[in-house]
């Protein structure tokens, strides 16, 4: 622990000026951080190359080309061409815009399922408890693969969307576990019970004590998800659910490039960059909202060095 | 051990003149860049108690350590330290280890921690005299449970058999102390030995330590960071602050012709027991962080008579004899002999307005017969009920508009639960609370949360009690949001409260770790005044407070009840601060309320014999007065709380039942006391069948 003491002898400024609150607070301190502004420019960018794209190149992503099988990157074919002829760049701006909200989307939707579900149940206790953990496990035993494979094709008409749905239906599970026992911890604390003494409601509690407090843990749960999401709908897609040929994703672009990779890189490299560069975003703006959620991030960075064992009373 | 009165022996003003046991010259350790003790001088006579105090972060505790060589590895150590002429720094571990348990020896603060969880007492004390004397098993055994005889341990012979788990805190700090003393050590050293025990078990492992230097003859340095126990055990004392010893004297120079200003301070700061005394004297600020502050006196940011040759050079510990002090103007704190309030800023502290006789006065707080007992659980799996833990029986407490009340009690008397029933505001098992005239078993939930934002309460960690992800602002604001106080309303509230405590308003913006214990306890006390209530409960809101910074707080507490005509129920184990900011106090024993009444009633004609060694147990700030005192040591632990007791449940420890003939006994084995009046119209009241007095 660190503890930056302050003396009485900070200046006392003129008149009051209201205190900001944390959700102002929290904002500055994102801003401030570079990683949060690098990380949101290249999410941004991908947006723009995923949605632009398609118009940069004259070249559609399902249309074979016979005449052009497997030809390396050139200045016709940016990306190079696959098995079939097909344009990769065309292909693979393509698959970036599903990935990329399949992604984020997934991992928002599981996250905060998780830590709604979990810190519930570790708050209430009880029958509330009892009944969500049954249904954690429950969607834990369950096959989800068989369910989205029976389920997906009932979906087909609905768009990925409700397969976005899907996908975090059965990835929050786990996490809302972890939720759940810190939870538990964090509801013997003392400041969650001075708040229950001064009359806070449950769910306000949740809200502006519990969450936060479990923030770190979501944050980091939530980047390795939207990895994760990318990769499982490849799996699916892979045996024909989710996104079916001829359209694509990076997922299912990257599985079938991957046994060609040592071969033409090309049908492997390109994807594989923009999924690497993609969650790297994500992570350099889940670590800068990770320290503006903890006041003493930057306080406790360069002191961890200097630390000293701590006893009672040296 | 049956219960005696005690005169502790005098102390030797003069230690014999002789080559020191112990020297330690300019000690120095440091972790990291930060340096924790700079440059430490101490002398260890044979026989004689050094007694070290200081604040947390002052490094006695390091010192202490350093010396025995116990220090973690990441540690740096400079100096030297000689016993009996040979130098320790720098000595292998192999070495060091002979020298451990054989010459000097340890009893720490934890002594959990000093015990192998999974051996038998008897066997680790066994093992200690056999590492360092030649002796067979037998007769090791033997010698362990003769060391246990010493140090009071009842039926040793069976104790020997006991894992340390199966002991009681007392129980183990003397079975350490048995240990320590095992191989007969020349020194014995101390680090806060009572810091986690309750008062009564604080004076039986004193009086331990006491017979265990009598019979070994060894040298004591006891560590500590209390006033009291210094003064009752020691004969010179050397005050530590910010890693260098600031004053050393004889024990009674030193408390009474003090030549630092700190010391000055920390004297003036210690609320106590026998006085009642005007407002205690705060220091101001903080105690420097380690590695921190200027070339000069690392007391200048907070001395009151600092001047500008302070800031210019750290000044040497010098003086004539064998009182030494840091500071350059000790000669003249020596001669004009000041007191503490004299040098100290004393804050103005508003006369309470007079609330009028007590009988007129709205009641905020009354419970009558409040019970509470939980299920004794018993297996892993399936949990079986095995019996009930009476943790409260039998509580009242009442009190009035204006009205401090202290609440006092050792661990396991039951306070703490009495507390969480009382803002459960839910119907208690048994017994009726009646909150500013709401009876809480009868309220309806909407009821109820508006009773919340009327009591409010203030924890003992503030750390803990403050939301670590909260800036302060919104910590102050909570209860305001709690109770539908709109949002504008709200945030223009917070800079007046924060200045109310003693804060900035700029700190709002702030988080939690950016301040001291103090101030986060001013924050505490911030958020509980938002919403204006009528009852502030205080669960030992400055125990985790060093005692310089433990007055300003209560300083504070006691400046808001005078303005905002505040209600408090104050819980502490600490008598001597509840004698100074309570108006009237409340003794829990196991669960029931002992004795009740005005604070100058209770504390100068105590009647219950419980009260009545309490007080005796709280060690004074104040040699000559401490040594002059006759102590009532009471026998053992408090008893178990699963049992309900026919009869007075104190029978087990109480001196006056152990002296009664049997004829008067009866009445204690058989009749449960019930509170009597000591005379009509006296507030003060004892539940005892043969109470003292009156
Ligand atoms: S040296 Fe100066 S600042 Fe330090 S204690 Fe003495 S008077 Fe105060
Ligand atoms: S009732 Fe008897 S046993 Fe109980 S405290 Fe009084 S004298 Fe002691």
């Amino acid at each position: 622990m660190t503890t930056t003491v302050l003396t009485d002898t900070v200046p006392v400024p003129a008149g009051d000026p209201a205190p900001s609150g944390r959700l102002r607070l929290v904002l500055a301190r994102l801003t401030a951080a570079r990683g949060v502004l690098v990380g949101a420019a290249i999410v941004l960018l991908l947006f723009l190359l995923a949605f632009l794209g398609p118009y940069l190149t004259p070249w559609d992503y399902a249309t074979p080309n016979y005449t052009a099988i497997r030809q390396p990157p050139s200045a016709e074919h940016w990306f190079g061409t696959n098995g079939i002829g097909q344009d990769v760049f065309a292909q693979t701006v393509r698959g970036l815009q599903k990935s990329l909200v399949i992604g984020l989307l997934v991992a928002l939707f599981s996250t905060v399922l998780a830590s709604l579900v979990g810190a519930c149940a570790g708050y209430f206790g009880g029958w509330t408890d009892r009944a969500l953990m049954f249904l954690v496990d429950l969607m834990l035993i369950f096959p989800s693969f068989l369910i989205i494979a029976i389920v997906s094709p009932k979906l087909r008409g609905t768009g990925w969307l409700a397969f976005v749905l899907l996908l975090g239906l059965f990835n929050w599970m786990i996490t809302a576990r972890v939720v759940r026992s810190m939870t538990l911890s964090l509801k013997e604390r003392e400041f969650v019970r001075a708040a229950s003494f001064m009359g806070v409601r449950p769910f306000r509690i949740i809200l502006r004590h519990i969450l936060p407090n479990v923030s770190s843990f979501l944050i980091i749960d939530a980047t390795i998800t939207v990895g994760g999401a990318v990769m499982s709908e490849a799996a699916l897609s892979y045996f024909g659910f989710g996104v079916r040929a001829p359209d694509v994703s990076l997922g299912t672009l990257l599985a079938a490039g991957t046994g060609d990779a040592p071969v033409f890189p090309w049908l492997f490299y390109f994807a594989a960059a923009l999924l690497v560069l993609f969650v790297l975003a994500v992570n350099l703006i889940g670590d800068g909202l990770r320290d503006a959620l903890d006041p003493t991030a930057d306080a406790g960075r360069p002191a961890r060095t200097a630390r000293r064992p701590r006893r009672r009373n040296p | 051990m049956t219960p005696a009165p005690v005169t502790p022996a005098p102390p030797l003003t003069e230690p014999p003149f002789t080559e020191p046991l112990l020297a330690v010259r300019d000690l120095r350790v440091d972790f990291g860049p930060a340096p924790a003790v700079r440059g430490v001088d101490l002398e260890l006579h044979r026989g004689e108690t050094l007694g070290i105090v200081g604040e947390s972060g002052s490094g006695k505790s390091v010192t202490a350590l350093a010396v025995l060589g116990l220090l973690p590895g990441t540690a740096r150590i400079g100096g030297s330290v000689r016993l009996e002429g040979r130098e320790l720094v720098g000595l292998p571990g192999r070495e060091l280890a002979r020298i451990h348990g054989r010459k000097v020896a340890m009893v720490f603060q934890d002594p959990l921690s000093a015990f192998t969880p999974v051996y038998r007492i008897g066997d680790q004390i066994a093992e200690a005299l056999r590492i360092h004397q030649p002796l067979d098993r037998a007769a090791a055994r033997g010698r362990a449970a003769e060391l246990l005889d010493l140090v009071g341990i009842p039926a040793p012979g069976r104790a020997l058999d006991s894992f340390p788990h199966e002991f009681s805190g007392g129980m183990r700090q003397r079975a350490m102390i048995a240990m320590a003393i095992a191989n007969d050590p020349d020194i014995l050293l101390a680090d806060e030995p009572t810091t986690a025990l309750d008062v009564t078990i604080q004076a039986q492992v004193l009086e331990v330590l006491r017979t265990a230097q009598r019979e070994t003859g060894a040298a004591l340095v006891l560590v500590s960071h209390d006033l009291g126990v210094i003064a009752g055990m020691a004969d010179r004392v050397a005050v530590m602050y910010a890693g260098r010893v600031v004053e050393t004297a004889p024990v009674d120079d030193l408390f009474a012709r003090p030549r630092h200003p700190y010391t000055l301070g920390l004297i003036g700061a210690a609320p106590r027991l026998d006085g009642r005394g005007g407002p205690l004297v705060p220091i101001p600020g903080n105690p420097p962080a380690p590695g921190e502050g200027g070339p000069g006196c690392p007391f200048a940011p907070r001395c009151p008579l600092a001047e500008g040759r302070c800031r210019t050079a750290e000044p040497p510990l010098a003086g004539a004899g064998a009182h030494l002090a840091a500071c350059v103007r000790a000669d003249e704190l020596a001669e004009r002999g000041p007191a503490p309030s004299e040098v100290y800023p004393v804050p103005e502290l508003p006369a309470p307005a007079d609330p009028g006789p007590r009988e007129g006065r709205a009641q905020v707080l009354a419970v009558t017969g409040l019970t509470k007992t939980f299920p004794q659980l018993k297996g892993a799996v399936f949990k079986r009920k095995v019996g009930e833990v009476y943790a409260v029986d039998g509580v009242d407490l009442d009190i009035r508009r204006g009205e401090t009340l202290g609440l006092v009690g050792e661990s396991g008397s039951g306070k703490s639960t009495t507390l969480y029933e009382l803002l459960r505001l839910a119907a208690p098992q048994a017994g009726r609370i009646e909150l500013l005239g709401q009876d809480t078993a009868r309220l309806d939930p909407a009821a109820a949360h508006r009773l919340r934002g009327r009591l409010q309460i203030v924890f003992q960690d503030p750390m803990a009690s403050l939301d670590p992800r909260m800036p302060v602002g919104d910590i102050v604001a909570e209860p305001l949001h709690a109770q539908a106080v709109p949002r504008e309303e709200a945030a223009r509230r917070v800079p007046a409260l924060l200045r109310q405590v003693g804060l900035e308003a700029a700190h709002a913006d702030r988080y939690p770790h950016q301040f001291s214990g103090g101030q986060r306890q001013r924050i505490s006390i911030a958020r509980a005044l938002a919403v204006r209530p009528d009852l502030l409960v205080l669960d030992e809101p400055v125990s985790a407070l060093d005692v310089s910074i433990q007055a300003g707080v209560l300083n504070l507490l006691q400046r808001l009840k005078a303005e905002l005509g505040l209600a408090y129920l104050f819980v502490s184990h600490d008598l001597s601060v509840i004698r100074h900011l309570a108006d009237r106090v409340s003794v829990m024993y196991l669960g029931r309320t002992v004795e009740t009444g005005a604070v100058a009633e209770v504390f100068e004609r105590p009647r219950h014999p419980y009260t009545r060694a309490l007080l005796s147990a709280v060690p004074l700030p104040d040699p000559a007065a401490e040594r002059a005192r006759t102590k009532v040591l009471l026998a053992g632990d408090p008893p178990s709380p699963t049992v309900r007791r026919q009869g007075c449940r104190f029978r087990a420890r109480c001196p006056v039942y152990a002296a009664l003939d049997a004829g008067r006994r009866t009445r204690c084995e058989q009749e449960e006391p019930q509170a009597a009046e000591a005379a009509p119209g006296v507030d003060h009241t004892a539940a005892c069948h043969h109470p003292e007095g009156r």
